[in-house]
């Protein structure tokens, strides 16, 4: 009954929450957009002949001189736009994705292992994951691809800028996983249930994911879509550093760095559309992890 | 004087309006300590909290008079309320460990309150608190006025805290379960204190506990509250000793004495579908039972944690957790194990279970040696021999896992059922064995009660075969009521499968009731070995009969 | 408390040999340091003499211990790409990333801890939900995005502040500040907004969250029930009590500080460390990557042990020892 009531309470909340509605349907149509890119978009962004530069520089549909065909307008190689931020948005979101789960599958395992069995084996893990706040996101994110330039020979470069990308990401991000595991399993530890299973001669693989797990995975549902929306802004940055994805294969970033070179000119759409898609993506991500966090600390509400 | 009539309060939600308390009548006159007891959810500090103005939100007064001398308390604004609080009216919270601001001293908490309802300088009123803290039993108190919250014992915590309520000369204070976190030597210190407090000062109490030796030791009326209604009032000799409603009479059943043995609780029978049965579950249990009878010996028992390092260049000094503890708990029989907070009860369990290593000594558990702590290997066979009952128990059931998977993780861990269908119905049997609807399996540890969780926690335990069973505090968290019933489940098991059990607890009547044996810890060290009746009739050890002298109880001539 | 101190500064000096091992680690295998200090013309012979020379043959354990040393005694070793010393580059660029970094937190404190008491006390007004909707939109966008807003609105569309650069600066010792003209002050404002507004939404929603913690626990009940004025309450009990858990992670986010000064100084071509950086990185220059590195967890453990100190200051229970 008070499962229901619970689940029920969760759902409650959301219909009672505009904001989280408005949250979900916006990142479920760019995450579903992102998906069927391939067949929702006019052109293919990465393919040169699909599109023409007689076709550049076209604005969207509102102003004078557009192509209803691109409702959004095009960009200077006359790539539509709505085409290039789907197909952007796809890598942006795979980049994130994969970065988050590698993060989440590192941080969480060691900060579960940190927590249950505690004293030395604890104690490197921290000072590991200390060494990595004093190297903030970026800057290891930056400090791997500049790594990757050095050792790899320039022509894999370019092959494995989005593995680089990801695994840069992903190094950065799994502090946070490791350090809320740790401190949600070491109350767990205390708890009475968690004893009964050491007690019993239980396997530590056993009580650490099939008894302690499930009871954290309320916070590190929490962190992992606060951190997705940390790593698609990450990416986004790295690829306007220019350090990121080349322009042949835009992400949302590339896009917006392109579009920079048209912040002084009347092209204002290749720099602020691209730019708005972003901003609506990372906030709905936001506002859910926001939704998330009410619903499992309810104290703040 | 305090004048509560037909006070009701609500708590909206979105599922209607909840009303916690309703018609509530009570009057206590100045000098009066006035008790107020119940059971959880009987909406005790609900009253309390309407008095002083600080309902949690949303909850809010519907209807009903609140009156203080000429004041009328509904009708005061915001501000004035405010005003009020600490001036005429002042509360004591439960835990003196956490109603002291950590980051200010003594002084300043004081010197706050006092300049907040007076005009008196800040010498004044420094001399006013060192004056109050020195009456309140605090020794060189211009010297420990400086001092932080952290500084004081829990003792004289709370002692400061009562200090704080008083510090204002207020006519009534609500004194919300002030001495459930303390231990029995400082209750009694802190109950006389609020005696003397009422008496010399003409305050009135409101005290509110689930303790009937409290209400029975210090007030002078009491009013019994049960689901937000008041069942009973009257003066306390009366209610307790006499009393009218059936409610009262059933919590006054379940109330363990000190003083005797009762071999079984008079307990309502509430749920009727919730007879003892489990045939499947009893039989398993009693085909196990090969080598029956396991006792347990402890030897020169001797546990000592590093304490908390504080300098980088002394060695931190170790705490003696368990000093040379020897004990024999014989085959069958419940060894009760008394003892304070601190005093290493719960480092004996953990001892024996495995999760703490001992320093030196040896534990044998029937006719095998208990290896320590890390050494004992996770097949060892005192891991399934030797099973506990946790205090908490909501803490002691997995929230994420059915009660179904909880229950039926010994049968395949030990390797005792191969058949899952079988784990199953077997785990279905030994619910009802303990006294719950089979149908529980299908549903999670939150959808219960607080006794519920229990007796699920015994089936757990039941269904390890064991042969030894730990019980460390099972009950003290429960309400009286419901203490009765688990306590009545545990006696019955034992009897029935012959059991040893090890029950612990801070509690010495119930202790009284449980055991064949009783042993009382201090500080690691065993004062004091013996059969219950010759512990509780004539008692060796200085602190045993300080202990007895200090626990709260009801007064035999009350009795009727 | 000097335990506790003294404790602090070992796992500290543990972080940065950690951080110095990392950097060595750069120098030492990423590419080879001779290839990238030598032209094509220069002979195998004469390289590999180099190579002795430099104490690139002896074993790993002793390179390493040189080369902290090396770096204890401020010897940074040279750019690949400009062939300066590391060190003078570095020192050169401190000044304007600090001077920026600083403004910037400040700017994030001074607004962000009055706006997250503000909506902890009225959770439910309508501007606790403005700022706080406000905010969450306010992390959601991109560092340089926001970089890119201010420059358009008040350097291309107003043209009130300028876009880039330091504006005047003056040179003090060997400190090139430009907090003592008006045209630094102008050049500052930008990219200290730009820089703060991430950390101001941080601090604010963190202040927030322990305040309405705060509020709720016993000793904040009691003092409410003992009358003592609301004032008091909120600003004396209550937010003090908030400060421990702020300060701590304010002390790890001065790490993201330094992190998206990159990003600002690039947006607005801010001549600091993290410009350095970038063109280092462009270039693969790795001493002064594995510099950069070793200043930044220099700074970060040099903050955090600040934040230890006034931990020990806000909080009795680390100073005195418990009597009884």
């Amino acid at each position: 009954m008070i499962a229901f009531l619970k689940k029920f309470e969760g759902l409650w909340l959301f219909v009672h929450s505009p904001s989280a509605i408005v949250a979900a349907m916006v990142a479920t149509l760019i995450i579903l957009g992102a998906i069927f890119a391939s067949w929702i978009a006019l052109v293919n962004p990465y393919d040169l002949a699909s599109f023409s530069l007689f076709d550049g520089l076209l604005p969207p549909v509102w102003q004078d001189g557009a192509n209803p065909k691109y409702l959004l307008g095009t960009d200077d190689q006359g790539r539509d736009m709505i085409s290039a931020i789907l197909y952007g948005a796809r890598l942006s979101l795979i980049i994130g994705l994969s970065a988050l789960t590698i993060a989440a599958v590192i941080g969480v395992g060691l900060g579960l292992a940190a927590g249950y069995y505690g004293g030395r084996f604890d104690a490197v893990v921290m000072r590991i994951a200390d060494v990595q706040l004093a190297l903030p996101a970026i800057l290891t994110a930056l400090l791997i691809d500049g790594i990757a330039r050095g050792i790899l020979p320039a022509a894999i470069q370019q092959d494995l800028r989005v593995a680089v990308l990801t695994l840069a990401i992903a190094l950065s991000l799994w502090v946070n996983f490791a350090r809320t595991a740790r401190a949600t399993t070491f109350v767990q530890m205390n708890k009475e249930y968690v004893q009964a299973a050491i007690m019993m001669g239980q396997r530590p693989s056993r009580v650490m994911f099939v008894h302690i797990l499930p009871n954290i995975l309320g916070p590190l549902l929490v962190i992992m879509t606060v951190d997705l929306a940390s790593a698609i802004l990450l990416e986004a940055t790295l690829s306007f550093l220019g350090i990121g994805l080349p322009a042949d294969s835009p992400s949302l970033g590339t896009l917006i760095r392109i579009g920079m070179q048209f912040l002084l000119s009347g092209e204002w759409w290749i720099l602020w559309i691209p730019t708005l898609f972003l901003i609506a993506l990372v906030v709905s991500i936001n506002i859910l992890g926001d939704f998330l966090r009410d619903i499992f600390n309810p104290r703040l509400r | 004087m305090l004048t509560i009539k037909d006070l009701t309060v609500k708590f909206p939600s979105r599922f209607g309006d909840f009303s916690a308390i309703e018609g509530v009548d009570m009057t206590i006159k100045p000098g009066e300590i006035h008790g107020l007891v119940g059971e959880s959810g009987a909406g005790k500090s609900t009253v309390g909290a309407a008095v002083i103005g600080l309902l949690q939100a949303p909850g809010y007064v519907t209807k009903g008079i609140l009156t203080l001398g000429d004041t009328d308390l509904r009708e005061l604004t915001p501000a004035q309320a405010h005003e009020v609080r600490g001036d005429r009216i002042s509360m004591i919270f439960q835990d003196p460990q956490t109603s002291l601001n950590p980051l200010m001293t003594i002084e300043d908490q004081l010197v706050e309150t006092i300049q907040a309802h007076s005009d008196a300088s800040k010498t004044a009123a420094r001399r006013r608190a060192v004056d109050l803290l020195e009456d309140i039993g605090i020794q060189n108190a211009s010297q420990r006025i400086k001092a932080y919250p952290h500084q004081f014992s829990g003792g004289m915590r709370q002692r400061v805290v009562i200090a704080l309520a008083i510090c204002t000369d207020p006519e009534v204070i609500i004194a919300d379960e002030p001495t459930t976190a303390l231990d029995v030597a400082v209750q009694s210190q802190v109950l006389d204190l609020i005696q003397q407090l009422a008496k010399e000062r003409q305050i009135a109490f409101m005290l509110i506990t689930h303790d009937i030796g409290v209400i029975a030791q210090v007030a002078d009326r009491v009013t019994v509250m049960r689901k937000g209604r008041v069942v009973e009032t009257g003066a306390t000799a009366q209610v307790l000793g006499a009393p009218k409603h059936p409610y009262t009479r059933a919590l006054m059943d379940a109330v363990p004495p000190l003083d005797r043995k009762i071999d079984r609780f008079r307990v309502p029978a509430v749920d009727d579908t919730a007879v003892m049965q489990g045939d499947t579950a009893e039989r398993w249990l009693l085909e196990g039972q090969q080598h029956c009878l396991t006792g347990l010996t402890l030897e020169n028992l001797t546990v000592t944690f590093a304490g908390p390092r504080t300098s980088l260049f002394r060695k931190p000094s170790p705490y003696v957790a368990l000093e040379d503890v020897t004990l024999t708990i014989r085959p069958g029989s419940i060894m009760g194990l008394v003892g304070e907070s601190g005093s290493g009860k719960s480092t004996l369990a953990k001892a024996i279970t495995g999760l703490v290593t001992p320093t030196y000594g040896a534990m044998i558990l029937g006719d095998t040696v208990l290896p320590f702590g890390a050494s004992r290997s996770r097949h060892h066979p005192s891991r399934q021999l030797v099973q506990m009952v946790f205090q908490d128990p909501y803490s002691s059931l997995n929230p994420r896992h059915r009660i179904g998977d909880i229950l039926t993780e010994p049968l395949w861990f030990y390797g005792f059922v191969k058949d899952p269908a079988e784990r199953v119905s077997l785990a279905a049997s030994m619910l009802s064995l303990v006294g719950m609807q089979p149908d529980a399996i299908t549903k999670y540890p939150h959808q219960f009660s607080g006794g519920q969780r229990q007796r699920i926690a015994v089936a757990r335990a039941l269904l390890a075969r064991p042969r030894f069973l730990i019980c460390d505090e099972p009950t003290s968290a429960l309400d009286v009521s419901i203490q009765a019933e688990i306590l009545n489940l545990l006696k019955e098991l034992q009897a029935r499968f012959g059991l040893t059990i090890l029950f612990i607890s801070h509690n010495l009547a119930v202790v009284r009731q449980m055991a064949d044996d009783t042993a009382v810890l201090l500080n690691g060290k065993i004062e004091e070995v013996n059969t219950t009746e010759a512990v509780y009739e004539s008692p060796q050890a200085e602190y045993t009969k300080l202990l007895l002298a200090q626990t709260p109880v009801m007064p035999k001539s009350w009795r009727q | 408390m000097v335990y506790f101190i003294v404790k602090r500064m070992i796992q500290s000096v543990f972080v940065m040999l950690a951080v110095a091992f990392l950097a060595f680690s750069l120098f030492r295998f990423v590419g080879d340091p001779i290839t990238q200090m030598t032209g094509v013309e220069t002979s195998v012979a004469d390289q590999e003499r180099l190579r002795e020379e430099l104490g690139l043959n002896d074993p790993f354990v002793s390179q390493f211990i040189r080369f902290t040393g090396d770096m204890l005694q401020g010897d940074f070793g040279y750019s690949y790409r400009t062939r300066q010393p590391v060190a003078d580059m570095i020192t050169e660029r401190v000044p304007a990333t600090l001077e920026l970094g600083v403004v910037a937190l400040i700017i994030s404190l001074l607004v962000g801890v009055p706006a997250g008491v503000y909506t902890a006390l009225k959770p439910r007004g309508i501007w606790t939900q403005t700022i706080l909707m406000t905010t969450l939109v306010g992390v959601s966008i991109p560092t340089f995005v926001i970089g890119i807003m201010l420059i358009f609105l008040f350097g291309v569309q107003l043209g009130w502040l300028p876009t880039f650069g330091r504006g005047g600066t003056v040179q003090i010792g060997n400190w090139e500040s430009s907090l003592f003209t008006i045209s630094g002050w102008r050049a500052l404002l930008l990219p200290a907004i730009t820089l703060g507004v991430y950390q101001l939404t941080l601090t604010m929603r963190l202040v927030r969250a322990e305040m309405m913690e705060v509020m709720r626990s016993d000793y904040i009940r009691f003092a409410m029930a003992r009358g003592v004025p609301m004032r008091k309450l909120h600003y004396k009990h209550a937010l003090v009590n908030t400060m421990v858990p702020v300060i701590t992670i304010i002390g790890l986010q001065f790490g993201g500080v330094i992190a998206f000064s990159i990003v600002t100084e690039s947006v607005f071509q801010w001549p600091g460390m993290g410009l350095l950086f970038l063109e280092s990185i462009r270039f693969v220059d790795i001493p002064v990557m594995g510099v950069y590195l070793v200043v930044i967890a220099f700074f970060f453990v040099l903050v955090n042990l600040v934040v230890d100190l006034l931990y020990v200051a806000i909080d009795p229970r680390l100073r005195l020892r418990d009597v009884e």
